[in-house]
């Protein structure tokens, strides 16, 4: 038999009570036609033959910490808490299911509730629900709840400068709605003007994209792109990808966006080559019954003590069914938590702290590209940034490919995302840079570009 | 509150720990010059602290979280009989293994020379699901069951429309997951909801009439059903639905049942989800996050979600060139540490402890089944897979009702079996043992429920009035859908 499993004496017992001489009597009803034999599978291994498979299959990477790494474009490295993976690996919380029965999974409401106060005030929003995939599908939600706040608007407004996975996933999802997708290219300044906005979001228009740090890690006037978002009647969704940059820069929740969602990943949780990352979703109180996925409440129970449910689930797909406001089910739950445990830690003053090094340490890079002379240069130099800026070169690929033999990922190269995009490569800093790594890539930039 | 209530039991919101000072973590000094925001980001663009968040230490935070653990049920603590969530051991190996450095770290933007290890581990595990499965393909990107569903039911609708068909209908049985008619909505479609036979199997007469109106794109189906039942005309329904141009989307939510013993691909399937969170072990979470596959036949090869991993020689590629696909149905290329822990759980049984793990979940669940008929009443006696759907009709004369056993059996120390689904079942309580426990383990769950039975008859009141000892009472939740606080506010002074 099997460490997973029982053994031959409870098999034994087990045929013997429900009337059978063999398992394969159980499956009587499967019919021979679609049986299969033997699996084309290795034998079972032991624990020590796993470790040493994935051992090999981790040791033909290279982990970003064995370089300087500047990678963002969506998923970036911040400083992770001992604690928060310590207590996500409690088997109390990972291996219990959706809390379903309220009386016996509090801890897992009661951290949700938490989460959604983090998202709000985060956001500056009123409501926020308890997780989705990922920012690319929470901007899809975002969309899609327009879609039926606004009924009868076929359009749906996206700025260009909006993350182009984000967009890709947009397109997936709104083919079958029969929303058109209408982009706003960004200005010389790397942000969408207000003008050009107002222009494409008519009253024909449910809902009015923006996403800020955006793409670029350019800074998005927020208040005049909800205003022209408002004035239009459409619902303003401000998207962020970047979510430690609400430590310093205003939220959407401060200029009256509708929702303000996106990915919450670098509060924490791993890269893990691109999941399970953190989606987040708030939006206001008028929304609330419009909303996609899972909603924690508060209540009290018989002896009147104060405790948590999931609750206004006629919204969800297990009691709406068709008529559900989104079909997701299974959220990132246990993404929420590792967020909610590294807010806590960092807290009041460590979200800032957080967001003024990562902001620092990218202003010390532009600095030094904006010496660099014209063959490498900043792609905004007028555009505020977060933590993240574009750089132009003819050749990224090249350059970035010079600079990986010296054990520095130098940044994302834009032609990873299609052909659209201008020529040159992302580059994001966080707190986790130090210096050294910081003047590594302005001394690689220097003698390689 | 009680004086005599515990340390434990008393522990608030984080929130409400806060204490004006306190910090829970220390970065490092910064190395580079200071640069005050306001000099680089227009003014207005900008926010001070924020005043709501927390002020507490790491004690404070180590305190708080591990208290709220201990108000959960897991399955590390003992049975977990949710019906059609497939809630089995998640071992420990898969954790370690994929917090490695070389894993967990990795960047989805890294060269693809840096991560060829990590595109080798996601080709061998689509090779394991193909093997699994009997199909042709698999995409790795969706992030749960619902996403696979959505994005299997958008191949769908790419491929007729290549074919220059706009057929508006999806079939889907009245014991079908909710997820399936939400997907089904999501990717464009019209749902008709098709009543089960009086055996709660497919009917194959109804779904024939409905093909004959040529607008019918696809069925959906849960293979075994939600009864626990195998649908024993499921290649027939195939057939049929094969010759009217239109496609099988299977439901792969119960496919803990048959792996090893069936291939969905010989029963006709076109599309297949699979939960790596229930059949391969990735842990639930408290919600998720979880992982679904899509397996597809020959036919959706083309429109399956880009990128793909192909292989050339010993070398990985993330390929998008697939002219005819879906696109993407999320960022980057799926949720990479789900996949890496099921390759893991698929390695540690290997091909005859699959086998055996489907063998053990349908063992189980007929023992509970053996053990408990005549104490619970069985609406439809067909013989059972993984699960098991009793319902409350023997003990509604009493007044009690499925949601008090339930909550009963908190206090007899069970998670209780799934509730009122599904929905051709009044009352239904529905029991997944899975495969992870024994003898022992599932006697004192039997043996539990029979005690209940016997107190509905006995003290209903008793049962009524249940939980007595959980870290809670049951719980209003009228008033939290009616007055809803969905958040933590200061008190304003």
């Amino acid at each position: 038999m099997h460490r997973y499993l029982a053994g031959e004496d409870d098999r034994r017992r087990m045929l013997a009570a429900v009337g059978c001489s063999s398992v394969e009597e159980l499956f009587k009803s499967v019919p021979a036609e679609v049986r299969c034999g033997e699996l084309a599978l290795p034998p079972a291994r032991s624990e020590e033959e796993v470790r040493r498979e994935f051992w090999a299959l981790a040791g033909r990477n290279i982990a970003p910490e064995c370089t300087a790494s500047f990678l963002g474009a969506g998923v970036y490295r911040h400083v992770t808490p001992a604690v928060a993976d310590a207590l996500l690996q409690r088997g109390e919380f990972f291996t219990a299911y959706t809390p379903y029965q309220p009386e016996v999974s509090q801890g897992t409401l009661q951290a949700i509730f938490e989460f959604q106060t983090f998202i709000c005030q985060l956001t500056g929003m009123e409501v926020a629900n308890a997780s989705l995939y990922d920012g690319a599908t929470a901007v899809v939600e975002a969309v899609l709840m327009a879609h039926r706040l606004v009924p009868n608007r076929p359009k749906v407004v996206v700025a260009g400068s909006l993350h182009p996975d984000y967009r890709a996933v947009l397109d997936t999802y709104c083919a079958p709605q029969s929303l058109t997708i209408i982009t706003v290219p960004a200005d010389p300044m790397g942000r969408v003007d207000a003008a050009t906005f107002a222009k494409a979001v008519g009253n024909d228009v449910c809902a009015a994209v923006v996403q800020s740090p955006n793409f670029f890690g350019v800074v998005e006037d927020l208040p005049a792109l909800a205003a022209v978002a408002k004035s239009a009647g459409a619902l303003a969704i401000h998207a962020v990808a970047e979510a430690t940059s609400l430590g310093i820069l205003a939220p959407g929740g401060v200029f009256g966006y509708d929702v303000v969602c996106g990915e919450a990943q670098a509060f924490g949780i791993p890269a893990a080559f691109g999941g399970p990352h953190l989606g987040f979703f708030a939006t206001r109180q008028a929304h609330m019954r419009q909303l996609p996925g899972r909603l924690v409440g508060e209540t009290v129970d018989s002896e009147g003590k104060r405790g948590y449910v999931l609750t206004l689930s006629t919204r969800e797909q297990h009691i709406r069914r068709a008529k559900a406001t989104s079909n997701i089910c299974t959220n990132h739950g246990l993404m929420a938590l590792a967020a909610t445990i590294v807010l806590s830690l960092l807290g009041k003053k460590g979200v800032r702290d957080v967001a003024l090094a990562s902001h620092a340490t990218a202003e010390y890079l532009k600095s030094g590209v904006g010496g660099l002379g014209p063959g490498v240069r900043l792609a905004f130099p007028g555009g505020p940034t977060y933590n993240e800026f574009l750089v132009l070169h003819d050749d990224p690929d090249g350059l970035l490919a010079r600079m990986k033999e010296e054990l520095i990922l130098g940044g994302v190269s834009t032609t990873r995302f299609g052909a659209g995009l201008t020529r040159g490569f992302l580059v994001a800093a966080t707190e986790h840079n130090t210096r050294q790594d910081c003047d590594r890539l302005l001394d690689a930039l220097r003698r390689l570009a | 509150m009680s004086d005599k209530t515990s340390l434990r039991q008393r522990e608030g919101l984080i929130f409400e720990r806060s204490s004006p000072g306190r910090v829970g973590y220390q970065l490092p000094p910064l190395e580079v010059p200071p640069v005050d925001p306001a000099k680089t980001i227009p003014a207005e663009l900008l926010r001070g602290e924020i005043q709501e968040l927390p002020e507490v230490s790491e004690v404070d935070v180590v305190r708080h979280f591990t208290r709220l653990s201990k108000w959960n049920y897991s399955v590390d603590e003992g049975l977990y009989p949710l019906g059609s969530c497939t809630m089995k051991y998640n071992p420990r190996i898969n954790e370690e293994v994929v917090r490695l450095a070389g894993l967990a770290q990795l960047h989805p933007l890294q060269p693809e020379d840096q991560v060829q290890g990590a595109l080798a581990l996601m080709w061998e595990l689509e090779q394991a699901l193909i093997a699994i499965t009997g199909m042709a393909r698999v995409t790795l990107q969706p992030a749960a069951g619902a996403h696979g569903e959505l994005a299997g039911m958008l191949m769908i609708r790419k491929s007729l429309a290549d074919r220059g068909e706009h057929r508006r209908v999806v079939l889907i049985p009245d014991s079908a997951h909710g997820t399936n008619p939400a997907s089904a909505v999501f990717a464009g479609f019209d749902v008709v909801e098709v009543a089960s036979t009086p055996e709660g199997t497919l009917d194959l007469a109804a779904i024939a009439r409905r093909l004959e109106g040529g607008d019918v794109a696809a069925l959906m189906v849960t293979v075994p059903n939600t009864l626990g039942v195998f649908e024993p005309e499921i290649v027939k329904a195939a057939k049929m639905l094969h010759e009217r141009g239109a496609f099988l989307y299977m439901d792969g939510a119960n496919l803990n049942a048959f792996v090893g013993i069936a291939l969905p691909g010989k029963m006709g399937a076109d599309a297949l989800h699979i939960n790596l969170h229930k059949t391969f072990s990735t842990p639930h979470g408290g919600g998720g996050p979880g992982a679904g596959p899509v397996a597809v036949s020959e036919a959706l090869v083309p429109y399956l979600p880009v990128p793909m991993v192909e292989k050339t020689g010993n070398l990985f590629t993330l390929s998008s060139d697939r002219p005819k696909s879906i696109g993407k149905v999320r960022g980057f290329y799926g949720n990479f540490g789900m996949l890496a822990r099921a390759l893991a759980y698929i390695r540690s049984l290997g091909r005859d402890g699959l086998r055996l793990m489907a063998e053990g979940a349908v063992l189980n669940a007929n023992y509970i089944r053996k053990g408990l008929e005549g104490e619970y009443h069985l609406q439809y006696t067909g013989p059972s897979l993984h699960e098991v759907v009793f319902d409350d009709s023997l003990q509604a004369a009493a007044g009690v009702k499925n949601v008090d056993i339930a909550k009963r059996l908190l206090d007899y120390g069970f998670h209780p079996p799934t509730m009122s689904f599904p929905l051709i079942v009044h009352g239904a309580l529905m029991i997944e043992p899975t495969e992870s426990d024994g003898i022992d383990e599932l006697d004192a769950f039997i043996a539990a429920m029979k005690a209940i039975a016997r107190e509905a008859r006995e003290n209903p009141d008793l049962v009524k009035g249940a939980p007595y000892g959980t870290p809670v009472r049951r719980l209003d939740e009228v008033r939290a859908a009616r007055q809803p606080v969905l958040r933590w506010q200061a008190r304003k002074a």
